[in-house]
């Protein structure tokens, strides 16, 4: 009767709402929400180190997420990690010049791949590699560098780190 | 006095766990001649969740602003606020969401479960239904537990969803972190099978916990109303220590 | 477990059958002979030998009684003396520490779950405190046991619930809730829903109650009707005599665990055994006590001296 109609009715709509917090957990705050972001080019680069840097972390140009990294590999010959990303399609005048720098985001994030344009007159093309990269900053060689360069003896040495860690590795806003 | 309580006290637990179980294989046992009480399933669920949703959506809401000021404030020791949303998302999806979401759905559903068994019982209800050639077990009981077990997962989620929502409007509107690094720190760090996924096995458990307790409790209170009222609490009480113990018991094994 | 159920006493069950037990003191006049469990004997339900212990105070202790089929039977006593009990044992509800109870031949307190639920769908109940389901209307109270085993149209279960609930005069209630019924309207509401399935047994646990005289007239003549209509054997446990008189074929007065008087109410009514006699002239004094057992009076007042006088 239509008492019952309306409980089954609200039931469905429950339902429905709990899964689509379901599906929005699930899609947009997790690395789901990382995945094909429409149609993209490759870049390639390559690092001495690349720290953390994992799988579909952001990169960055100007702190705006312009794409994902695709791939990580290391190449047999040079022992270089090289890194593919996928750069979005809409950022397609990027300077061939520009350099390509891992950081971490704040001292306890994760890392991201964030670009530094150049100033050549010429874009990168798909496929294209980045001439100029600086590999992950780590905070034990930053430990390791403070230690050897400044007093030994405080404990105020792991205090120094954290102060310097913003300026090492920017996070650029 | 309470020397010689103990030991009965702990039996008496032990016994009710016992009982507990046995009753959980009848209800699975009743559970297919349910499916003819399909109706009387989603009149459960709407009474058992889709009533909840005012106290849960409250809740999740203020838990995801207290979370967002406090690791807010955590964070920013070590200026790390940019993980605020990696944390608050984390700490939602892999506990707070399906353990507060339990201890809420125990005082709100699983009372009124606990209750209403027990005043039918009280009131020969049950008994005028075995005579009907109607089986309590899988017309009232059955259709409530799977009720807890369908609505449960449902909360937390809506729970999640309305906590991340707090930690942003806390986070990004009021105390000015920026937008951008609130969600892509959260998307690169939030894994759907290990972070949300298994918050949902959680909360699955969870359901089937509690409201076996409620229905427990209610179909086998005493017929007065001090019973009706002592199963109530027994509820709310076995619940939350029960949810708790075994939330450790599925972090240490799930996670 | 409350709705235990399981197999129970039956060691004791071949003596008490053996003994002829309870006889003495009883009049069994209108009586069919005690017959083997041949289906279509006269007898619909027939208990023998049963024995019930309840709180340590026995009720039933080795009664026999034969329920005839199609017919009315009355069951009367002193308030306590187990008639709703009885009405337990017979549908199963409650086990019997020892003894049968054999409707159409079928041993109830032996069945298993699934075929005593089919017996019961052919048996009408009505609760001595009606049991109605508070979470429906009246309507869907009437309906509820159509809805749960057949599945007919939505017209023909309004028709056969309004039909009922005609019947009890109290078709314009329908849309009411439990709550909002008064007493002997919920009694009445409760008697269509025993009925509305027309099970071949219908057990009324004291109809009577809370009725005014008018639908007392109409209960007893619904009763009536649908026996004589319908064929149905009905066991109406009842303590207005006269209400019984109209409607009862068979009346038995249990007291003390056993029959203590059988016969039509006529036969009763004459009152040629002290039992009879103390029921239906309503004396104070008699083979059954007013009082529920208990210990001395004065003494329970704390007047030592009164006791030991
Ligand atoms: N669950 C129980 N536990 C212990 N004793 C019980 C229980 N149920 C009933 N009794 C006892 O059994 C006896 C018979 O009860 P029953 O309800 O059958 O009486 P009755 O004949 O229907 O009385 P009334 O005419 O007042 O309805 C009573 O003395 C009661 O105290
Ligand atoms: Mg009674």
């Amino acid at each position: 009767m239509t008492q019952r109609r309306s409980y089954q009715v609200g039931t469905g709509l429950f339902i429905l709402l709990g899964f689509a917090a379901l599906a929005y957990l699930a899609t947009q705050t997790t690395s789901v929400a990382n995945f094909s972001q429409g149609p993209s080019y490759a870049l390639k680069a390559r690092f001495d180190n690349i720290g953390q840097l994992k799988l579909r972390a952001p990169v960055k140009l100007a702190g705006v997420r312009i794409g994902s990294v695709e791939s990580i590999a290391l190449d047999p010959s040079s022992l270089e990690a090289q890194v593919t990303v996928a750069i979005d399609d809409r950022y397609r005048d990027i300077p061939d010049d520009s350099s390509a720098s891992i950081f971490t985001s704040g001292l306890l994030g994760d890392q991201y791949v964030g670009i530094k344009p150049g100033g050549s007159p010429d874009m990168f093309k798909d496929g294209d590699e980045f001439v100029l990269t600086q590999s992950s900053m780590q905070l034990e060689d930053l430990i390791g560098k403070f230690l050897v360069n400044g007093s030994p003896e405080k404990s105020g040495a792991a205090a120094g780190p954290a102060d310097a860690a913003p300026s090492t590795s920017p996070d650029p806003h | 006095m309470s020397r010689a309580r103990g030991p009965s006290m702990a039996g008496d637990a032990l016994a009710q766990v016992g009982a507990c179980g046995l009753f959980l294989l009848q209800i699975l046992a009743a559970l297919p001649a349910s499916l003819r009480h399909v109706r009387e399933t989603v009149r459960q669920v709407w009474f058992a969740g889709a009533m909840s949703l005012v106290i849960i959506m409250t809740c999740g809401l203020f838990v995801g602003m207290v979370l967002g000021l406090q690791l807010y404030y955590v964070l920013s020791i070590f200026g790390g606020t940019a993980a605020l949303g990696t944390v608050v998302s984390l700490s939602l999806y892999r506990e707070l969401g399906p353990v507060v979401t339990a201890l809420l759905f125990a005082g709100r559903a699983g009372t009124s479960m606990t209750a209403e068994i027990g005043l039918m019982r009280a009131t020969d209800q049950i008994e005028a239904m075995e005579m009907m050639a109607v089986d309590p077990l899988a017309y009232v009981v059955a259709p409530r537990f799977l009720a807890g077990v369908i609505a449960m997962p449902l909360l937390a989620c809506i729970f999640n969803a309305l906590g991340i929502f707090g930690a942003h409007l806390v986070g990004v509107a009021w105390l000015g972190l920026d937008n951008g690094t609130f969600w892509s720190n959260m998307t690169s760090s939030v894994d759907v099978w290990k972070d949300v996924v298994n918050g949902v096995w959680k909360s699955l458990a969870f359901g089937a916990v509690v409201s076996l307790i409620a229905v427990f409790q209610g179909y086998t209170t005493a017929p007065t109303s001090e019973g009706v009222a002592y199963a109530t609490t027994r509820t709310v009480v076995a619940s939350s220590i029960v949810v708790l113990a075994l939330d450790f018991v599925m972090t240490a094994f799930l996670m | 477990m409350p709705s235990g159920r399981r197999g129970g006493a039956s060691a004791k069950v071949a003596a008490l059958r053996a003994a002829p037990s309870g006889r003495n003191g009883t009049q069994r006049v209108a009586q069919a002979p005690p017959s083997i469990p041949a289906v279509p004997s006269g007898n619909l339900v027939e208990v023998r030998g049963l024995a019930t212990v309840l709180g340590g105070k026995t009720i039933f202790d080795g009664l026999d009684l034969d329920i005839a089929r199609g017919k009315v039977t009355a069951i009367m006593g002193p308030s306590g003396c187990g008639k709703t009990t009885l009405l337990r044992h017979i549908t199963g509800q409650r086990l019997p520490d020892a003894g049968s109870i054999r409707i159409d031949g079928a041993d109830v307190p032996r069945l298993p779950r699934q075929a005593l639920f089919e017996l019961r769908e052919k048996i009408g109940f009505l609760f001595q405190n009606s049991a109605l389901l508070t979470d429906f209307t009246v309507f869907e109270n009437v309906a509820f046991p159509l809805r749960q085993h057949l599945d007919l149209p939505e017209e023909l279960v309004r028709n056969i619930v309004l039909t009922k609930l005609q019947a009890v005069g109290l078709r314009g209630a329908a849309g009411l809730t439990p709550a909002e019924l008064s007493g002997g309207m919920a009694r009445r509401v409760a008697l269509a829903r025993a009925i509305v399935r027309d099970p071949m047994l219908i057990l009324y646990d004291e109809p009577f109650v809370g009725l005014d005289p008018i639908a007392l007239n109409q209960i007893v003549k619904l009763i009536r009707t649908l026996n004589d209509t319908l064929g149905v054997t009905s066991i109406l446990v009842a303590h207005e005599f006269s209400a019984v008189t109209r409607v009862a074929d068979q009346v038995f007065l249990l007291a003390g665990g056993k029959v203590a008087a059988a016969g039509t109410p006529a036969e009763l009514a004459r009152g040629d055994s002290p039992w009879t006699r103390q029921f239906f002239g309503g004396e104070a004094d008699g083979p059954v006590p007013f009082q529920y057992p208990a210990g001395d009076y004065a003494a329970d007042l704390g007047f030592p001296a009164a006791g030991r006088a």
